[in-house]
């Protein structure tokens, strides 16, 4: 589109960045809720994260990182006006997107399986501990996840409107800000991952 | 600093600090794998803390904005201090 449109990018970015800091804060409690209860229930929280499994959590970590280093390509892809690219850079992240989540599916119906989901028999059996730390590894993996799935779908959405040309080199404030959550989300994962899967 | 300059960061670049992120998560995961006691917390803490320094530096572009948007995300970051840290001096002294 040419001519004069009313654009504040700016205004548009530090939008992103408090909506942004609420995630933060979000997240932030969530980890502070896992630190209290780590403090109180030690044994039983090493207990629940050896059940977590390391080398899947470990390739996890590495798709994300892939997959914000793809998203900020694009920034630059569009950028220096290269469309095509961007737009195959975008599908790269949403891949991986995909790819975490298949992992995560795999993770989760293992706990399913062995009886480990929130408010089972299993659990209520077991030592309250061990209830606590599982509830809080669904929730925030689960809030996560619910993340990465917002993300995937928002910067598809992108996607189409680089291909259709609304974004471009002069109009690219959607596409950076997109990629922005993508990398909150690639954020929230660099510290559930030592947390959940190495620590304990 | 409405006059936004866009600031380019270079593929390699960009990949200079993917190829360091995935440095760091390797050596997150090999501190945790030997028994360091309670050091293994605070050394994976510390490489998470580098890593998502590296991601809002360069992957957010954090690095190249103006005053205001670092004022803000000192200000988040302070603010989940402050939350954190007292939660702690009622928990630890209770």
């Amino acid at each position: 589109m040419s001519g004069h449109e009313h654009r504040d990018d700016y205004g548009a970015k530090l939008g992103m960045w408090l909506f942004l800091f609420t995630e933060l804060l979000l997240f932030g409690g969530l980890f502070l809720l896992y630190a209290v209860y780590l403090k109180r229930y030690p044994h039983e929280f090493a207990t629940g994260g050896k059940q977590l499994n390391w080398v899947l959590g470990s390739v996890n970590t590495v798709i994300l990182l892939t997959s914000s280093l793809a998203a900020a390509m694009a920034v630059t892809a569009i950028q220096r006006g290269e469309a095509r690219r961007t737009v195959a850079l975008l599908g790269g992240t949403i891949l991986c997107a995909a790819g975490f989540m298949a992992i995560k599916y795999v993770e989760w119906s293992s706990k399913f399986g062995h009886g480990i989901y929130p408010g089972s028999e299993h659990l209520k059996a077991g030592p309250p501990g061990e209830s606590v730390f599982f509830s809080l590894y669904f929730l925030s993996t689960g809030i996560h996840g619910l993340h990465v799935v917002i993300g995937a779908i928002l910067l598809g959405w992108i996607a189409f409107k680089v291909r259709g040309g609304e974004l471009h080199a002069g109009n690219n404030i959607l596409l950076e800000n997109g990629a922005l959550y993508w990398h909150l989300v690639d954020l929230i994962w660099i510290f559930i991952f030592p947390l959940y899967y190495l620590i304990l | 600093m409405d006059q936004h300059q866009p600031h380019i960061v270079s593929y390699t670049r960009l990949i200079g600090i993917w190829l360091a992120l995935l440095v760091l998560t390797a050596l997150t995961v090999a501190i945790t794998r030997v028994e360091l006691g309670g050091y293994k917390v605070v050394g994976a803490l510390a490489v998470a803390c580098a890593k998502a320094g590296l991601v809002i530096a360069v992957f957010m572009h954090m690095k190249y904005e103006g005053v205001l948007l670092r004022w803000l995300l000192f200000l988040a970051f302070v603010t989940l201090a402050v939350f954190i840290g007292f939660t702690f001096f009622d928990v630890l002294y209770r």
